[in-house]
């Protein structure tokens, strides 16, 4: 390899962010990546035999402050309560390391960073990204911070997609895959509901044809509306009812208006307001993209059936909930089946709660426990080994 | 079922296995047995169980362990892809018992099944003393709360066997004190005193006919006997 890396801790993001150069990264879409950054943040301590490494992929909206405080927010990181000293996935024990993906706006290479050609934002001229692009340049990060080999891949959703890709384009880089909520592809209803969302970022006036960042106005109403859809997509019904019902914010009778009479509705555009505070909207529709284009139909069962000394040894668990209409539980068992019919060494679980897609972030003790009592016994197995 | 009498089962399972074997365990529960046969004879183990919470015990022990339902889960492992598949104490909680000991032995070389026999002497004199459905140690369920659709005894499922074309390669009975004994050896009153039998199981002999038609070409197990 002759690309270059230089690794610079960013006291604003309070992560470090790895800088790529004459790297020889062609992206599915064909357009050559001379040059990228990955931001990312580690947390524990990578042990003296280097191998108790953790990769936790974010979801859509995430970012790499999986833990502790966020920076940006203020607030714990997106996934606080399973990643930290002494929580389910145990930085006491583990080193875990979390990136923004590519495309993503919090510090990686995406299109609300500078195009060293141009010299202004990238806008819609970055190429478009696809989930094994994201990690392909995750692999230069593990490979720059010389890990041989991690002891798990680990992620929900988006993560979720990012962890079945990393078994099959580098399967002898881990030992362990973790795939919460996910899917082999990403459906027509998902795409669908994507594409709404996509919809009213653009139509939005101040979206500009993506290039909002040089008239210093942003396309946040549509970015919130596509926020509040999405968001409906990560509830069930049923949570929904026990959380709000068709109780009133604020009042005792209904305005006959427009206001936000309901919770609900309060809720959602809360959830839309704080979204734009935080999220860029060109990098919303290229991580939407990148999921839409998610489809390892073929490639997966491919991979596990033809180059089975390459991914025989890993070990695979896929957690699905049984409220999550976005990536239900038969869409996950798609994945356990491919690896049963194949003897791979896979176990599945489907946590009962009504708390829909979006359980995977919440309270949800029994996933705590599979997650660690899986990452804790294979640990000690691979001690022992 | 007491604990004492698990452990009897597992015992006389694992003397049915060859070390360094693939085994899948149906109705595995916290996974007990496999990791016996994984620390013990280094089995290759998978497992599935219906439960949630005891699935998720056992993958915390680090087994490889799939939440799902024997009845019609199985279709996702493919033919002849483990050397033995076990159903301990399950068989008799099937809706459809027969199709899922063919199932069995589709996916593996060989099974192994045990379950309570309902032709035990207790059993018997309590239907015909009481008038009621009998409660036993092995069978200890009221039967408005039973988990168990079907009662059969021994000689029922050396029936099926038969007629299944099912070779019973070993068969050990238990006694309820935990005394063993070959059920081959066809010992009059075996029905009787065994509470619970052990069962090791393959095809007669099969031979794989490919049979051509005009849409596509499969492959039907029929068999000949040899």
């Amino acid at each position: 390899m002759t690309h270059k890396v230089e690794i610079k801790k960013n006291e604003k993001l309070t992560c470090d962010i790895a800088f790529f150069s004459n790297t020889n990264c062609n992206l599915d879409s064909g357009y050559h990546l001379e040059n990228f950054k990955i931001a990312y943040k580690g947390f524990g301590k990578l042990n003296r035999n280097r191998n108790n490494a953790i990769l936790v992929c974010h979801a859509l909206s995430g970012d790499q402050f999986v833990a502790g405080k966020n920076p940006i927010t203020n607030k714990d990181g997106w996934w606080a309560r399973m990643v930290g000293p002494d929580k389910p996935i145990d930085t006491n024990k583990y080193f875990v390391i979390c990136a923004n993906v590519l495309g993503g706006c919090v510090g990686s290479t995406g299109p609300k960073e500078i195009n060293a050609m141009t010299n202004s934002h990238f806008g819609t001229d970055f190429p478009s990204i696809t989930i094994r692009d994201m990690v392909k340049v995750q692999k230069y990060l593990i490979d720059a911070l010389n890990i041989e080999k991690i002891f798990a891949v680990v992620g929900g959703s988006m993560g979720a997609m990012q962890v079945l890709q990393w078994t099959i384009d580098y399967p002898d880089k881990l030992e362990n895959a973790i795939h919460i909520a996910g899917a082999l592809k990403h459906s027509a209803q998902n795409i669908a509901f994507h594409e709404v969302g996509r919809q009213a970022i653009m139509n939005d006036p101040a979206w500009n044809k993506g290039s909002y960042k040089d008239t210093e106005t942003k396309p946040e109403r549509g970015l919130a509306v596509a926020r509040m859809i999405a968001h409906i997509t990560y509830l069930s019904d049923d949570v929904m009812h026990r959380k709000f019902g068709r109780k009133l914010q604020s009042r005792d009778i209904i305005s006959f208006g427009f206001d936000a009479d309901f919770q609900i509705e309060s809720y959602l555009r809360y959830q839309g307001k704080s979204f734009v505070e935080r999220f860029d909207a060109n990098s919303y529709l290229y991580l939407t993209r990148a999921m839409d284009y998610f489809d390892l139909t073929e490639n997966f069962s491919k991979s596990v059936e033809f180059s089975s000394q390459h991914n025989k040894h890993i070990n695979y668990l896929v957690i699905s909930f049984t409220s999550d209409w976005l990536f239900p539980t038969k869409e996950n068992k798609q994945i356990v089946n491919i690896l049963n019919y194949n003897t791979r060494k896979v176990s599945f679980s489907e946590i009962e709660t009504d708390k829909g897609h979006d359980s995977f972030l919440l309270d949800e003790p029994e996933l705590d426990l599979t997650i660690s009592g899986f990452l804790d016994s294979n640990f000690i197995r691979l001690q022992d080994k | 079922m007491s604990k004492k009498s698990i452990r009897n089962d597992w015992r006389l399972i694992e003397s049915m296995i060859d070390p360094k074997s693939k085994v899948l365990d149906i109705g595995c529960g916290e996974g007990g047995l496999i990791k016996q046969l994984e620390a013990s004879i280094h089995s290759d183990t998978r497992g599935i169980e219906i439960d949630p919470e005891l699935t998720r015990k056992a993958i915390a022990e680090g087994l490889s362990v799939v939440q799902g339902n024997a009845e019609y889960d199985l279709n996702q492992y493919s033919n002849q892809s483990f050397d033995y598949v076990i159903l301990s104490q399950t068989l008799q909680v099937m809706l459809k018992p027969k199709d899922v000991l063919n199932e069995l032995l589709r996916i593996g070389a060989k099974a192994i099944v045990s379950f309570p026999n309902f032709g035990h002497w207790k059993i018997r004199f309590q239907l015909l003393l009481s008038g009621r459905s009998p409660i036993t140690e092995g069978l200890p369920y009221k039967w408005y709360e039973s988990p168990n659709f079907h009662f059969f005894t021994i000689k029922d499922f050396q029936d099926l066997c038969k007629k299944s074309n099912i070779v019973i390669e070993k068969s050990i009975g238990l006694t309820s004190k935990g005394n063993q004994f070959d059920l081959d050896k066809k010992v009059l009153g075996s029905n009787l005193i065994t509470s619970e039998a052990i069962f090791l199981l393959s095809f007669q002999k099969f031979e794989t006919i490919k049979i051509q038609s005009k849409q596509k070409s499969f492959y039907n197990t029929s068999a000949i006997v040899r």
